[in-house]
């Protein structure tokens, strides 16, 4: 198993303020890795910037044999516009565009694909339902759903389990470790570090910079969440524009 | 019946109603995806800001469909691309930026206007003259409905993604600024389509209101423009048979009709209409 995707010194930032601070490390093909932190750390910036939504402002992403094709990004549910009219079958068959493309007709082979994911997230019976009916953990697992579809290789999912019931998080953990199985690299930001010690095998903790990052028990040490915590309490937004030299790192 | 089918004996009137269903099919869809996507204000900003194009060419070449079409679709995509471009560089927010850009138009366009043509030229514009089209006239109408079927034939899974999922229409590589370009290029197009039949101002009316009216009568998007569709076939027949007999004129008595459907729909309408808190059904039992 090689890398499938290399942080290189990458800076992420709004407006020249660093958000996330000369963070380097590989996430390896094939592995299950969390980003945990405190609120403020950077977790969904590093997030976005892995999938091309943003720009690093110094370093580089290096992606090993996977394009922005073969990547499924899911924000955090607020992104989504809920009220809008779409059935979950049509919402999930939209993970079929990089056959289709996003022109192309919906043939019956993707649908059948994705009826086959709407049953495989416990949806089976809701296809027809506006997605506007459903409940906060049901249209998670219409996402979900949509990613089963989308067959992609880099998994990138931005607190999946907010407020949503244990009973969903349990169905969804099971096809996050599917996903595994399969091979698919899968990165997930959590700040709920007892999901994380229960289901991730690797953890990068993150705030602002890297604190540690490796298997999650040594990860998430007790003297590794105190540094955590205190980088982010130290942190201010009138924090000066990146003062450490290129060199360092 | 025969009040109700005989004023069409007319050449004027079966024009009008053929203009109506053409721009049932064109404008309505457009009209139910601006309403999803919370921007139903937009067709009435863009309505104004058509104006100062069509009264150049007003000014140049007279009532000439070809001019005043080509002048109206430049104006309003000038707007869109300007107030779009001064959200980008500038602090002002699209709403703002736009209801500047199409007050001036209006002003801008109606001064053109007034001055070098006369009031009834203006009431023309504004108000149009749906019993008095040309051949042209209804070609352009019944084109732009071509154009825009086909538009979204092609459009509809990106217009969808970009109102219900922009995040996911950009990992699918589209570029949400041109999806959103493409559509305003419609919504304008549009616009002066209705312009040919029921002038700047009332163009906007049966484009919005049977959309905004089909929200009452449908769940999915496919519905809502089914319904928005016949709605504006149906307020065009009725306007146009109210305004024969009663001797009102046609463009605001078809608004007025689409308005009474809405009106009607908001107390009666099964998707949330007012009737619908005051009657409460038993829930369903399992």
């Amino acid at each position: 198993m090689g890398a499938a995707v290399r942080l290189d010194n990458v800076t992420f930032g709004y407006r020249r303020h660093p958000a996330v601070h000369h963070v380097s490390g590989t996430f390896e093909a094939g592995s299950l890795t969390a980003i945990a932190g405190p609120n403020g750390a950077g977790k969904s910036t590093l997030l976005k910037g892995i999938a091309g939504e943003m720009r690093p402002l110094s370093g580089e992403i290096a992606l090993n044999g996977i394009t922005r094709r073969d990547i499924a990004y899911l924000p955090q549910i607020g992104e989504i516009e809920r009220s809008f009219p779409i059935s979950v079958l049509d919402m999930v068959a939209m993970g079929g565009w990089r056959e289709t493309g996003l022109l192309g007709r919906i043939g019956p082979d993707i649908l059948k694909r994705a009826e086959t994911a709407i049953a495989s997230v416990g949806l089976s019976g809701f296809e027809a339902r506006p997605v506007g009916t459903l409940s906060g953990g049901q249209v998670q697992r219409a996402l979900f759903a949509r990613v089963l579809v989308q067959d992609a290789r880099l998994i990138l999912l931005d607190e999946p389990f907010a407020a949503i019931d244990s009973r969903t998080t349990a169905d969804l953990f099971a096809v996050l470790t599917r996903w595994q199985g399969e091979g698919r690299t899968v990165i997930a930001v959590l700040h709920d570090h007892e999901a994380v010690r229960e289901h991730f095998p690797s953890t990068l903790l993150l705030a602002r910079e890297c604190i540690a990052w490796g298997p999650t028990g040594e990860a998430l040490r007790p003297e590794h969440l105190m540094t955590a915590r205190r980088m982010c309490e130290a942190f201010h937004d009138d924090a000066p524009v990146c003062h450490v030299g290129e060199g360092h790192a | 019946m025969d009040w109700l089918f005989a004023p069409f004996a007319e050449p004027a009137m079966a024009r009008a109603l053929a203009a109506c269903v053409a721009l049932a099919f064109g404008g309505a869809p457009i009209g139910v995806f601006l309403v999803l996507r919370r921007t139903s204000l937009i067709g009435d900003a863009l309505s104004h800001a058509i104006l100062p194009g069509v009264a150049i060419a007003f000014v140049f070449a007279g009532f000439s469909i070809l001019w005043m079409t080509v002048g109206g679709l430049l104006a309003g995509l000038a707007v869109a691309l300007l107030s779009a471009a001064t959200t980008r560089v500038t602090a002002l927010r699209e709403d703002a930026s736009l209801a500047a850009f199409f007050i001036i138009s209006l002003a801008l366009g109606t001064l053109l206007v007034a001055t070098f043509g006369t009031d009834e030229e203006l009431l023309h514009i504004l108000f149009g003259q749906v019993l008095a089209m040309k051949e042209e006239a209804l070609l352009t109408v019944a084109g732009v409905a071509t154009v825009t079927m086909a538009a979204l034939a092609v459009l509809y899974r990106p217009l969808v993604l970009e109102c219900f999922d922009p995040g996911f229409l950009r990992g699918a590589g589209a570029t949400g600024a041109l999806v959103h370009f493409t559509f305003l290029s419609l919504v304008v197009l549009n616009l002066i389509s209705g312009f040919q039949a029921l002038g700047t101002l009332m163009a906007v009316g049966l484009m919005m209101l049977p959309a905004i009216t089909a929200r009452f009568w449908a769940d999915s998007a496919g519905g809502q423009i089914s319904v928005a569709v016949g709605l504006t076939i149906a307020a065009g027949f009725v306007g146009l048979v109210v305004s024969h007999h009663a001797g009102t004129p046609p463009e605001t008595t078809i608004v007025l009709s689409a308005g009474v459907f809405y009106l009607v729909s908001l107390i009666a309408g099964p998707r949330g209409g007012i009737a619908t808190r005051i009657v409460h059904l038993r829930h369903l039992e399992a």
